[in-house]
This record gives C-alpha cells, sequence and structure tokens, in this order.
C-alpha cells in the first residue's frame, strides 16, 4: 500500500497537471449540510455517507464526494466559463466489506461551459485518460441522456414517465415499473375491486397523520387513470430493451442505437450529440474505433449524470475500485442552482490505487 | 478464567431465559437485592452470568467481551451489520418471537404494497414539500430493506418508543416497528402492508466469535453445548 505522503504527492502532481490545463484550484469544507445531500439522494445516503451533528448546525456529513460542494460554490458566484480542480479526502461508510477504503483522496476536474458540451466532454475524457496513460486500464463509456430521451418519448402518460425517470437509477424498481405499464404485471384483484368502488373510501378508518385524504384521494384518481390508459406498446418495450443492452465500441454502438430509433425517434437528438462527442474525441486523439460503450453503464452507481458518463477500470486487478469515473450533470446544476442552470461535465481520479498499480507493474 | 454469559437483565426476556436454560438443567440466577445486577449459575462449572441490556448484548459478543449471549435476531442484525462473521447462532430458543414489520394507516385504501408506497411517498413529497416520514429505532435493517425494494422519497425518523403513536401525533406518517399480534397497530389504526415484513426474530443464543478462548473456556463450552443439547 503506497503512504499516505505518496498519495498527497502523488494527488498534488496531477492537480498541478490541471491547473497547467487551465483549472482554478479550489477548495470545499470537509463538513456539509446533511440535509442538501439527503434531498438529492434519498435516505440512501446515510448507508454511504458518515453523518455527525451538533446542537447548532443540526446533522452534517463528512463529504462523500467534492461535485456537490464545487457546483455550489460555482452557482453562488462563479465566473463562466468556469474549470476547477480540487484534490482531497472524501469519506465512504462501509456496512458489507471491511476491506474497502472508508477514506480516500481523489482529484477532480469539473468544466462549466455553455459552448460546446461535445467538446467539454472531450476534453475531460482526454485530460483524465492521459493522467492515466502509463496504466493498463479499460475504459468504458455510456450516456445515460439516451435512455432519459428514451423515457420521455415513449407514448404513454406523463405520470408513467415521471414514474419511470424517477428510477432510471434503480435498475429492478424501473424494470419492474415498466413490466407493470406494458401490461405484463397483471393488476391484483384486490386494486381492481377498489378502483371499481363508486366510493372508495367509504367507511374508511379514522384519518390520521399528515397524508391526508386529499393524498388518498389524488392517488385513487392517478390509478383509475392508469388503469383507462393503455399499455406501452410492445414494440416500444422491446426498443427500450435493446436499447439497455447495447455493448460495442463507439461507432458500432452508435450504429446500433440508430436502429433502436426507428421505434425510438425521441432519441435521435440525443444519438446527434453521441455522435458529435465521438468525433469530439477523435478530434483529441483518443482512438474511438476501441472505446467501449454500454448504454447501461452508470446506472447503478453515478446518480447524478443524466448524459455522457466513463470509468476506468483496471481489469487485472478486479479488487481494485475504478481509478476514475465521470460524466455530465446539467441537472444536478439546475437543482442546486436556485432557478440558474449550466452544462456541467467533470471526472475524478484516485491517486492511491494509480500508485498501487504502478508498483504492480513495476 | 470463566465462560461469560450474556443474559437480558430484567422482565419477561429475562425470565424465560432462565426458565429455558432451567428445563435444560442449568440454573441462572440474579443474586441480591433486586436492584443488583449479579448473578449466579449452578449445574455446570465455568460459566458466569454477566446481566445486561438486551440492545448492549450484541455489541458485547462483536467485540469479544461475552462469550455467548442472548437477545433477539432483530437486535442483531441491525447493530452488527457483518453478524455472521461476529456471532454464531447456538440455539433459537422459541420465546420473544416478534416480526419487524411496515405499518401505515388503515385508512390509506390506495397503499397495500412497497410498489404504492414508493408511489405516495413520491405524490406525498411534491404536495407537501418534505420527504414521507417513517418512524423506527431499526434504521440500518428498514434503510436496507426498502433499498433493496427501490423505495425511494422517504425519510427515516428516530423512534425508541411508543413508535405507533408517531402518526397520530403528526411526527411521522408510516412506522416500522416490531409486532408480535399486530394489537398494537389495529389499536393505533394501523395496517401491515402486505410485502412489509422486514425480518422475523426471536430470542436466540449466540457465540461471539471474536473471543480467544482459553482451554477451560473451551471445555467449559463443549460442556455446555453438551447440556444444551447443540454440541
Amino acid at each position: 500500500m503506497p503512504s499516505r505522503a505518496e498519495t498527497l504527492a502523488r494527488a498534488a502532481g496531477l492537480r498541478a497537471q490541471f491547473e497547467a490545463a487551465g483549472a482554478l484550484p479550489v477548495e470545499t469544507p470537509i463538513l456539509q449540510p446533511a440535509e442538501t445531500l439527503l434531498d438529492l439522494y434519498g435516505e440512501d445516503i446515510r448507508a454511504r455517507a458518515y453523518v455527525t451533528s451538533d446542537a447548532l448546525r443540526g446533522e452534517q456529513m463528512l463529504r462523500p464526494d467534492f461535485t456537490v460542494p464545487v457546483v455550489q460554490m460555482h452557482m453562488a458566484h462563479g465566473a463562466e466559463p468556469a474549470r476547477y480542480t480540487y484534490s482531497g479526502e472524501v469519506f465512504r461508510r462501509q456496512e458489507d466489506d471491511p476491506d474497502r477504503a472508508n477514506e480516500y483522496v481523489q482529484v477532480g476536474y469539473e468544466v462549466f461551459d455553455r459552448a460546446d458540451p461535445a467538446a467539454a466532454d472531450a476534453e475531460v475524457f482526454a485530460l483524465i485518460s492521459k493522467a492515466l496513460a502509463n496504466l493498463e486500464l479499460r475504459a468504458v463509456t455510456g450516456d445515460i441522456g439516451i435512455l432519459m430521451a428514451a423515457v420521455r418519448g415513449l407514448n404513454t402518460t406523463e405520470t408513467r414517465k415521471t414514474a419511470l425517470m424517477r428510477h432510471i437509477w434503480r435498475p429492478k424498481r424501473f424494470r419492474a415499473l415498466l413490466d407493470r405499464f406494458g401490461g405484463r404485471t397483471p393488476v391484483p384483484p384486490t386494486r381492481i375491486a377498489l378502483l371499481a368502488m363508486d366510493d372508495p373510501l367509504a367507511g374508511i378508518a379514522p384519518q390520521i397523520g399528515q397524508r391526508d385524504l386529499g393524498d388518498v384521494t389524488a392517488r385513487i384518481k392517478t390509478l383509475r387513470e392508469d388503469m383507462a390508459a393503455d399499455p406501452i406498446a410492445g414494440h416500444e418495450l422491446s426498443a427500450l430493451e435493446t436499447l439497455l443492452s447495447v455493448q460495442e465500441t463507439a461507432p458500432f454502438a452508435l450504429q446500433q442505437l440508430r436502429d433502436v430509433a426507428v421505434n425510438l425517434p425521441s432519441i435521435l437528438p440525443a444519438l446527434d450529440r453521441l455522435e458529435q462527442r465521438i468525433a469530439a474525441l477523435d478530434a483529441r486523439g483518443v482512438d474511438v474505433g476501441n472505446l467501449d460503450f454500454e448504454a447501461s453503464y452508470g446506472r447503478t452507481s453515478m446518480e447524478y449524470y443524466d448524459g455522457f458518463v466513463f470509468g476506468f477500470h483496471a481489469e487485472r486487478r478486479p479488487d481494485l475500485p475504478p481509478i476514475a469515473t465521470g460524466g455530465r450533470y446539467d441537472a444536478l446544476t439546475r437543482q442546486l442552482g436556485n432557478g440558474e442552470e449550466i452544462p456541467a461535465v467533470g471526472g475524478v481520479l484516485r491517486p492511491g490505487p494509480m500508485l498501487e498499480l504502478e508498483r504492480g507493474v513495476r | 478464567m470463566t465462560l461469560k454469559l450474556g443474559v437480558p437483565s430484567k422482565g419477561r426476556l429475562m425470565q424465560k431465559t432462565f426458565d429455558w436454560f432451567d428445563k435444560r438443567g442449568i440454573q441462572l440466577a440474579r443474586t441480591g437485592s433486586d436492584r443488583e445486577y449479579a448473578g449466579a449459575v449452578s449445574g455446570i462449572d465455568g460459566v458466569s452470568l454477566v446481566l445486561l441490556s438486551a440492545g448492549e448484548i450484541p455489541r458485547e459478543l462483536a467485540a469479544g467481551r461475552i462469550h455467548l449471549g442472548v437477545t433477539g435476531t432483530d437486535l442483531v442484525h441491525e447493530k452488527l451489520p457483518l453478524w455472521e462473521q461476529q456471532v454464531e447462532q447456538i440455539a433459537v430458543m422459541g420465546f420473544g418471537q416478534a416480526d419487524l414489520i411496515l405499518a401505515v394507516p388503515q385508512f390509506w385504501v390506495d397503499v397495500e404494497t412497497l410498489d404504492d408506497l414508493d408511489a405516495a411517498a413520491a405524490e406525498f413529497r411534491a404536495r407537501h414539500g418534505f420527504r414521507l416520514r417513517i418512524a423506527t429505532k431499526y434504521h440500518r435493517l428498514v434503510r436496507e430493506f426498502l433499498r433493496a425494494a427501490g423505495v425511494s422519497d422517504y425519510q427515516l425518523v428516530d423512534s425508541q418508543g411508543a413508535t405507533e403513536g408517531t402518526v397520530r401525533n403528526e411526527t411521522a406518517e408510516a412506522v416500522a416497528d416490531i409486532t408480535s399480534t399486530g394489537e398494537t397497530l389495529r389499536a393505533n389504526h394501523l395496517k401491515l402492508m402486505k410485502d412489509g415484513l422486514i425480518l422475523r426474530s426471536q430470542a436466540t443464543l449466540w457465540r461471539s466469535r471474536m473471543c480467544k478462548y482459553t482451554e477451560a473456556e473451551s471445555a467449559s463450552l463443549a460442556k455446555l453445548q453438551e447440556c444444551l443439547g447443540t454440541g
């Protein structure tokens, strides 16, 4: 294992590379208000982040990543366009695997730029790829934006689309919803009986709590509308499944996705963006002909990304975490921006595992 | 040194534990005044009794400060994420049965399953501006359960007692708590969800995998296992 001093020295070197590429170095507090992170990620974040508290400020979290505080900082008083770099510890609570680090150093590079998103994607990927050039890694790319465009374009009710969008990052629940909206899962008889009643609320138990009669009535109305709506068409469902299973080198993946677009034309603009990104990566000297693209990449682990996603993995060392990860998070700037938004993309490297790999090579 | 056996220090759980050991030829007893937490063991040599709160027994087992302990499955699973590596189940004891369940108000006719709860939580957050609150003291178990089921837009609020009353008191919209017969739930106008069973629990005798055993302690353990018929 590399010592802490070695890891920090390596982190400083990487940060210097990013500064040389035009990024402004920034620092963020280690203690973050818990409420912001809880509202973004939900209660699940408690399993991954350390929570502490005091009587004055309430719950605080030891920063589980830099992206959220850097976005907040930029949205509050950042100039435009902006490039930032940072390095420091992040903290991840571990409940299952004692061998995984609960504190480690990350170095990041983030771009806030409206001008040319494809070029910004390529810039971040190429810069990180260059920093990792001496290591034998497999790079994987993906694009959550294509899946989101597919869902938004389905010929079905807004309620269903919203439900699917909410669970893009939870593949199991997403699949269950698709099966239900596609008519593959039968509606339970008790539900049919309830919705068939003239007054489903007749003779109900006392109302208690803040989820009130208005909430129950509104949901019954939603359920009745859903019951009356047609199932999502078979050709759309199978196109969505084909889309999710695409795993190819980038140019072939694009071709396969163009075939999928025959049944899901709503993804065409997202595919044009993918094509522009491939061209921009090529222009930056990335070997796109051998670059892997997986349409489902990042769906379980990268919940704020909504476009381009990527990761660098040490395939010969499955014990190591991904050496670098990143992606585009336009929606996060909107959520944290109080009415403002800006296209943003970035990535982080882990100098610790990088050093471990380098030693293995020697 | 003696083999340390941790037993809940009061109430029905203590009495039933004493009865259970008594049936197997080992007498456990509290000694001194009613208020003194000291105990005695007869019927077997080399075993000493440690009286503890049931909630602390998992921690003591994991730390290896007691060799054996009696407590509920619920508490072991909640407090020890790696419980399979830290403790071994010696015997389920046939009492203290209770289920950890998720319950919602009876008048929520639209909520029968976790799927419904998830949809209701999303609508609740949109309408009320905060995440639907679930009161519990089993934070880790409930969170893991809901994560596996893909339920989102909720928050856990801590409730160390009288949890079924939190909905009426408007400090939570739903509860996750231990129930044996469901009577308290019904009395508080709550209902079980169809797929809302999180864990079945009962009093269990555990052995710590974290202590070192001297030769004498190993011999006492073997003797005890023989008496209990679990060897």
